[in-house]
């Protein structure tokens, strides 16, 4: 798998364990040494393992989350924690329901995921078909290639006052700058997916006679499907990035404003409702992504961790 | 580099390689080789690794072409690579179709794939198939366009004893139903003898020697001509002592 992130060292690259475990050279305890397998469930149980198997993530990636909440809860109450410093999670889900019930809050979340959307739509738009015209023509990589590493290099937030001055303070910058942080990971992760497609099956169809429609349809485009769904991810955290910096900068309207008015008054919970909300919105993208991961590479045999 | 031209076929043949060179940088790999394989003619090419077996089964199919000479072969024609090559991210039966054109593709992959004894596996990704039966499933990706020249490169290589006969008797059974010509590529004499009509041996860039197989389905199992055979075989192999 290809992944290429604006930004270097990004966790999902990961490299194979190349050094194969080294035989055993310890002569003294050779025939000992003996593993015996199973069928799961008929083996067994040490209480250890009972105990460790009925406390096992009963959320799944959602448990440590939570367990901060509760820990974050308890310091809260007992006044570890300065309401002003860092306010009860309680406390910011009763203010976000209050700003709800004002009106604050949906118009203003619903403003920022317009944004997002129409941002995002622009920037996966020309990002997929720049990536596919680069990836499958030398034409395309020549004319693209080089301005996408160039945006690459730029940071999101450094372009967003030359956006300003250019177009001021109204929407069009704001859904720009989450069109570009969209447009540059889709871009660069679609062209490399696509040229990583193996070439020897690329040759094989040609053999069967297969014609170029087919070949992009059933070869290229499903062999570059887990680079497309990284870009995808990449894609969809950095436009929230974008929204975030976009909205705090200037706005007045959206969560970002929502912060920034809070953080001028002093109402640190205002300010956590709107991170929090920011926060959702990062991990339903997220999830939509594996989401989209499970259904579309079945095909895949990949690693399940136990 | 010349160009593929399509020009009448001067005789009824499977394929017709003539005079040909390739060559990698200095290295000559096949020098001035000639060989016709005739209708429906089952030839079994042997020979040492590094030899050019795998660069002349490319020119035949056209993946690659020659510095001299010419190879001419039908438009029809189908190849089996060393791997099975299927695609991971299309069931058995769009494996087989990747080719096929027209409403009846389906069924002609269906039927191909019964053919090749998967009837049933129609909807498995290649990675729930055993090594023969992702084999079987590249066999009929081949078969199903009803092709004139078959080209086999070390197609059961990997495969073990037990199956690999399997698939000489299916490889003996298609060709029953399918009159194509075909080249086997294989390290395995003993493969080259279960199938062969003509074996030939290639070295130095040419094909050597080569052997009409004339024995009867039970004397090329076991019988006195079928081991004079082998050892003349593994004599042009070098391997005689
Ligand atoms: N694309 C290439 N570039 C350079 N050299 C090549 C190329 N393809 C093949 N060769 C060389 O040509 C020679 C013949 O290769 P080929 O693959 O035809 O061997 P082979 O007879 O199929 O061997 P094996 O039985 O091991 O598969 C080898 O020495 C190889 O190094
Ligand atoms: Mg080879």
């Amino acid at each position: 798998m290809t992944e290429i992130s604006p930004h270097p060292a990004v966790g999902e690259a990961y490299s194979p364990a190349t050094d194969a475990p080294a035989p055993a050279t310890d002569t003294s305890a050779p025939a000992q040494a003996r593993e015996v397998f199973v069928a799961a469930g008929s083996r067994r149980t040490s209480a250890f393992t009972r105990w460790r198997r009925r406390l096992r993530w009963p959320l799944g990636i959602y448990t440590t989350p939570v367990v901060i909440l509760i820990v974050w809860e308890i310091l809260a109450e007992l006044g570890v924690l300065g309401p002003t410093y860092a306010p009860a999670p309680t406390a910011i889900a009763r203010t976000a329901a209050q700003l709800w019930r004002q009106g604050v809050l949906g118009p203003d979340l619903a403003i920022s995921l317009r944004r997002a959307a129409i941002g995002l739509a622009l920037g996966l738009g020309i990002g997929i078909v720049t990536g596919v015209i680069g990836g499958l023509l030398s034409s395309g990589e020549n004319l693209f290639n080089g301005i996408v590493q160039i945006f690459n290099t730029i940071p999101i937030l450094a372009i967003l006052p030359v956006m300003i001055v250019w177009f001021g303070i109204n929407e069009l910058p704001k859904v720009l700058i989450i069109a570009f942080g969209a447009f540059v990971p889709m871009y660069l992760n679609l062209f490399a997916a696509i040229r990583g497609v193996d070439q020897r099956l690329v040759e094989m169809t040609h053999t069967t006679g297969a014609g170029r429609w087919r070949l992009v349809t059933r070869v290229i485009f499903p062999g570059a499907m887990p680079g497309f769904l990284v870009g995808l991810r990449f894609s969809l955290a950095y436009s929230i990035l974008g929204l975030v910096a976009a909205e705090t900068v200037n706005a007045n309207s959206g969560i970002g404003f929502l912060i920034t008015n809070g953080q001028t008054y002093l109402q640190t919970t205002q300010v956590f409702v709107g991170l929090v909300i920011y926060a959702i919105l990062g991990l339903l993208a997220d999830q939509f992504v594996r989401l989209l991961q499970r259904v579309l590479l079945q095909w895949r045999p990949s690693y399940e961790a136990s | 580099m010349s160009t593929a031209s399509v020009t009448p076929a001067r005789q009824q043949a499977g394929a017709l390689v003539d005079d040909v060179v390739r060559r990698f940088g200095d290295r000559v790999v096949l020098d001035h080789l000639d060989l016709t394989i005739a209708d429906e003619e089952l030839v079994v090419l042997l020979g040492p690794s590094g030899c050019g077996k795998t660069t002349l089964l490319r020119l035949l199919a056209g993946l690659d072409r020659p510095d001299g000479g010419t190879v001419e072969v039908p438009a029809r024609r189908a190849i089996v690579f060393q791997g099975d090559r299927l695609l991971p991210w299309q069931r058995a039966l769009r494996n087989v179709t990747l080719g096929l054109h027209g409403p009846d593709a389906e069924q002609l992959a269906r039927d191909a794939l019964a053919e090749v004894g998967l009837a049933g596996r129609e909807r498995a990704w290649p990675k729930e198939l055993s090594g023969g039966e992702a084999q079987r499933v590249a066999l009929a990706r081949a078969l199903v366009s009803d092709p004139e020249l078959v080209l086999l490169d070390e197609p059961f290589a990997a495969l073990d004893a037990i199956t690999r006969r399997r698939m000489h008797g299916l490889v003996r059974a298609l060709r029953q139903e399918h009159h194509a010509a075909m080249l086997l590529v294989t390290h395995d004499v003993d493969e080259a003898i279960a199938l062969a009509d003509r074996i030939v041996v290639m070295s130095q860039g040419r094909v050597d020697t080569s052997h009409s197989v004339t024995l009867s389905a039970a004397d090329r199992e076991a019988s006195v001509s079928r081991e004079d055979l082998r050892a003349a075989l593994l004599a042009d192999l070098g391997l005689a002592n």
